[in-house]
């Protein structure tokens, strides 16, 4: 019985189901019936409108790609420019036989084997209907004779551009970048942003440096134009147009000659510097030696210059200011004075004996201070002129380097200093933390008696260390670095300077910093570790001398530079600022494989500060290399 | 003998849970898929082939589900729509943004889509929820069914993610409808619907109205969405009668389509086939769609008719819903051209949806025989 009623209610239920089911059949037909219908429409009702919408007189959305913004130094010095030029260039898909092409083609304008490797290059990173260039820079001359046989060629036109231009060449490189073609990881990239309608037209993008950073600015806002258009794409009239907006100008913090002085002060070292106003976070100068000509990446590097560029062993396309990482030495001294003044554990007059080393309590092994026999008698003050090792070594051990790490870290060790470039590296601050999860190992009190010194696990970049010399010199008030002053909106000429805001405040007893500041205007005065550099200042010259060793010594063993091959040899190190006692400027300098930090780089510093202070040219070659020459070609 | 057995044997292990008539519908449409693929990259073999990869893991998935018996799959309803929505609610909290979209969970190994997933899920739960409360349905299940549709198509809707949204909407409203929701109901939902728009409308910011008045009116937006209607229309309506013939389509090749692989892919096609190809396109479509409605309407279960049912009808508003952006006469929202547009997601999807189909139509049979 029960059943019965069961079977009759599923009966009645696929029924009504059914129902519903031919009800939706019905309703899928009305619906396909009604694209069908749309179909008819559009293809046989409007056929005609747009099929000349298509095919005669195609409407089309032509982008006006916007100029890049200027790039200025902060005296309006032009870093990097456009400059109108003409250029040929092929559409594949429409020139048929692409070697016979280029072949006709170079009997007419100059095409070297280069171009055509760039040429197969870029055609294999295309898309088939993208006009690609086989030559930029076109002289009149060889516009003139291409106009004239223009039509034996179809798909190969001339065209007038904005070519982007780099006139510091190397001396700017590692800072402004370069704007290459747009490949697909930008497209991605452009696509997520959202920002791939603005882009429309534009074949260039900023792909490292300032060009990179600030692409939003400088791209400027693409226009629009509906142009009629025939069917050999030749535009016939204009129906609308809405103008590009240009990109924005950007006024660096950078002064240029300052730069082009810290280049040539480097002589043939390698290395970096950046100097920075400590009392508003601007970047004066930004130097990485060697550089590269950034105007060769532009429109796709050709592959001798590439492999020249990728396999030299001077590395010149590694950003060494802002990426390259080594450890600070001695220059970390100043910092772990006022690290003790402030933990207490060392006053002013507190005075060690040194006799040339350091041994931990209930060990024998020795740390070496640098001069053999020792210092004698050493206080903080003297600690920091003649850079006594013993005495930190003391004072790291007291200090722990839990206090260590959290003192330091206050100057920015261990962290990006946020500068607006991409790409910045965090060196390494090392803490008991850290050691456990990189090593799996615990803490040493050898490592602590190392670290005090700036060796060991330690790692800054020239970018790091000239920001803490910044917040030293500007008694711990800290602002973030910045390589842009102004963005000049296009359209009008000036544009505020945003006020800069400091961003935090290190906790200093003015009278440690004091002492310490005066210590380090001792450095560069007879009888401290760069007084040959500082001879004869007529202002208040701080400094710190550092070492960063590239090979590690044995015990016992002797550092003999002479021995050591050049690539070796420790790399010198020195921070300084002036005048001491109002900063106007605060730098750090790192010579590679330079030695003494004292000898080498405290003179670049020195030329430096002699410009931006005094105004005072250093003569046409330092004595420092003789092979200066080579760099002017 | 041994032989002899060894074609049944292979019969029941590979292909007696699959359904020859739809197995070839399915395989003409992706084929058809495939040749346009080829002109709408402009001849670029490498895409094709990373389609045709796609395509049998897809098919690989079809086989797998199909041969998993019906009360196997009713059991993964619950665990699947939990965990779905704990992904959803993953990605809302911690999800990763890309094309101003929250849509992805990145689990460290892989980055997952979960709203992908709900496609399936959400009937799915619905169904069996259902068939749970098969002897006893009053209105308070067809409300607690419509809640487990909305959840999910809220989190989606916020990412936002229209396209995907639309579609489970859609196929969480199928089960609803055949689970026999009754028509007053219908009629009262759809009154207040229509009767709060203006209110809603009023309530809008200016900003917000703006935009949906750029949905109904492409032009106003030129360089951005309204480009696609705009070029898609033109592609279409210049195709006429016949078609421009394969690889000949202007508005294809002289790059004037955008996201021709993807999105408008029928852009491609309709320019270069015409309206007959259209048709023929229609009649594909059409003939799986019946084909999906013989198999639902002989489905042995509650839950299986309303699994088939919702399949079927997902499939078709799939269909519709791009053909009719691409036409022009529904608002461009991110959804591909069933199992011809580029892309494995949607491709894996959707055969899974139809293994299930098969699995539906031959277990029974087993059943009953």
């Amino acid at each position: 019985m029960k059943r019965r009623v069961e079977l009759k209610n599923t009966q009645r239920e696929i029924y009504y189901f059914r129902l519903r089911l031919v009800l939706s059949l019905g309703f899928v037909l009305v619906m396909l019936f009604t694209l069908l219908a749309r179909f008819v429409y559009l293809q046989v009702v409007k056929h005609g409108h747009y099929q000349t919408m298509a095919e005669n007189n195609r409407i089309s959305v032509v982008p006006i790609v916007p100029n890049r913004g200027l790039i200025l130094d902060r005296n309006g010095v032009v870093l990097a420019h456009n400059y109108s030029g003409y250029t040929l260039e092929i559409t594949p898909s429409k020139a048929g036989d692409l070697e016979a092409t280029i072949d006709r083609l170079a009997q007419l304008v100059e095409i070297q084997p280069k171009h055509r490797k760039r040429f197969r290059k870029l055609l294999a990173e295309s898309h088939n209907f993208e006009t690609l260039p086989i030559r930029n820079r076109l002289s009149d001359e060889e516009v003139a004779r291409f106009a004239a046989q223009s039509y034996r060629f179809t798909g190969v036109e001339i065209k007038a551009r904005l070519f982007r231009e780099y006139p510091y060449n190397e001396q700017t490189s590692h800072l402004i970048g370069y704007i290459g073609r747009i490949n697909e990881s930008d497209i991605q990239q452009l696509d997520e942003n959202e920002t791939a309608a603005n882009y429309r037209g534009s074949d260039y993008i900023g792909k490292t440096g300032i060009e990179q950073s600030y692409e939003s600015e400088l791209h400027g806002t693409t226009g629009i134009e509906q142009v009629e258009v025939d069917t050999g794409g030749r535009g016939v009239r204009v129906l609308s147009r809405t103008p590009p907006k240009s990109g924005n100008n950007l006024v660096l913090t950078l002064d240029a000659r300052l730069q082009e002085i810290a280049e040539q002060a480097f002589g043939n070292y390698r290395g970096a510097l950046v100097a920075i106003d400590p009392s508003n976070g601007e970047v004066l100068a930004f130097v990485s030696r060697p550089g590269y000509d950034p105007n060769l990446f532009i429109d796709g590097i050709d592959e001798d210059s590439w492999n020249e560029l990728n396999n030299s062993p001077d590395v010149p396309l590694n950003n060494r200011a802002l990426r390259g990482q080594y450890p600070l030495g001695s220059t970390i001294k100043p910092f772990m004075a006022l690290a003790g003044l402030y933990y207490n554990k060392r006053s002013p007059s507190h005075t060690i004996s040194d006799p040339g080393y350091y041994t931990l309590p209930g060990s024998s092994h020795q740390y070496r201070d640098w001069k053999k026999g020792g210092h004698g008698s050493v206080d903080l003050f003297k600690s920091i002129v003649v850079s006594c090792d013993t005495y930190y070594y003391g004072l790291a051990t007291e200090l722990g380097i839990d206090n260590m790490f959290n003192f330091l870290s206050q100057f920015g060790f261990g962290k990006k200093t946020g500068i607006d470039l991409e790409g910045e590296v965090a060196g390494l601050l090392p803490s008991q933390e850290w050691k456990q999860k990189r090593y799996k190992e615990k803490w040493y009190g050898g490592d602590t008696v190392s670290a005090g010194i700036g060796q060991g696990y330690n790692l800054v970049t020239p970018m790091q260390l000239a920001f803490a010399t910044a917040v030293l010199a500007n008694d711990g008030v800290g602002y973030r670095p910045h390589l842009v002053r102004q963005v000049q909106h296009s359209g009008s000429n000036e544009a505020p300077v945003p006020e800069a805001k400091p961003e935090f405040t290190v906790a200093l007893n003015p009278e440690h910093l004091a002492l310490v500041k005066r210590a380090m205007v001792a450095v560069t005065q007879p009888g401290g570790t760069a007084a040959q550099a500082g001879a004869g200042a007529p202002y208040a010259f701080a400094g710190k001398t550092g070492t960063a060793q590239v090979v590690a010594m044995k015990q016992g063993e002797k550092y003999d530079a002479s021995l050591l091959s050049e690539r070796n040899r420790d790399h010198a190190w020195f921070i300084a600022f002036a005048p001491a006692d109002k900063p106007k400027i605060a730098l750090a300098v790192l010579a590679e494989n330079g030695g003494h930090g004292g000898s080498t780089a405290a003179p670049i510093a020195r030329k430096v500060l002699d410009y931006y202070l005094l105004g005072k040219v250093p003569k046409p070659l330092p004595t420092v290399n003789a092979a200066e020459e080579t760099e002017d070609d | 003998m041994i032989k002899q057995s060894l074609w049944p044997r292979l019969r029941k292990r590979f292909i007696l849970h699959l359904d020859p008539v739809l197995l070839a519908a399915l395989g003409l449409l992706i084929l058809t898929g495939l040749v346009v693929l080829y002109s709408a990259t402009d001849g670029n073999w490498s895409r094709v082939l990373a389609q045709v990869v796609n395509i049998l893991v897809a098919f690989a998935c079809l086989w797998l589900v199909a041969n998993i018996p019906l009360h196997y799959l009713m059991r993964t309803a619950l665990p699947m729509y939990v965990f779905g929505m704990l992904l959803l609610i993953g990605v809302a909290l911690f999800g990763e943004v890309s094309h101003g979209a929250r849509r992805w969970l990145n689990l460290g190994v892989a980055t997952i889509q979960p709203s992908e997933l709900m496609k399936i899920a959400v009937p799915l739960m619905m169904a069996w929820y259902f068939e749970k409360h098969e002897a006893t349905l009053t209105l308070k299940n067809y409300f607690v069914a419509a809640l487990l549709l909305l959840l999910p198509v809220a989190l989606i809707a916020r990412q936002p993610d229209l396209g995907t949204a639309v579609l489970i909407s859609a196929s969480g409203f199928y089960v609803l409808f055949l689970a026999g929701l009754s028509w007053r109901v219908m009629g009262v939902l759809l009154a207040a619907a229509l009767g709060s728009a203006p209110v809603l409308w009023s309530m809008l910011h200016d900003y917000q109205r703006h935009r949906i008045m750029m949905l109904l009116d492409p032009t106003q937006d030129a360089l951005g969405k309204g480009y696609h209607t705009i070029q898609g229309m033109i592609a279409v309506g210049s195709g006429g009668v016949l078609g421009k013939g394969y690889l000949s389509g202007t508005q294809t090749h002289l790059d004037f389509l955008p996201e021709r692989t993807t999105d408008f892919i029928f852009a491609v096609y309709s320019e270069e086939f015409g309206l007959l190809g259209n048709l023929i396109l229609l009649g594909m479509y059409l003939f799986i769609i019946g084909r999906g409605f013989i198999i639902t309407a002989n489905a042995s279960t509650y839950f299986t008719r309303l699994m088939a049912g919702s399949i079927t009808l997902t499939f078709f508003t799939y269909a519709f819903v791009n053909m009719g952006m691409v036409s022009g006469i529904l608002p461009v929202v991110g959804v591909p051209l069933p199992l011809v547009s580029y892309g494995g997601t949607s491709m894996v999807t959707l055969l899974l949806g139809f293994g299930m189909l098969m699995s539906i139509h031959t277990h029974k049979k087993l059943v009953q025989t």
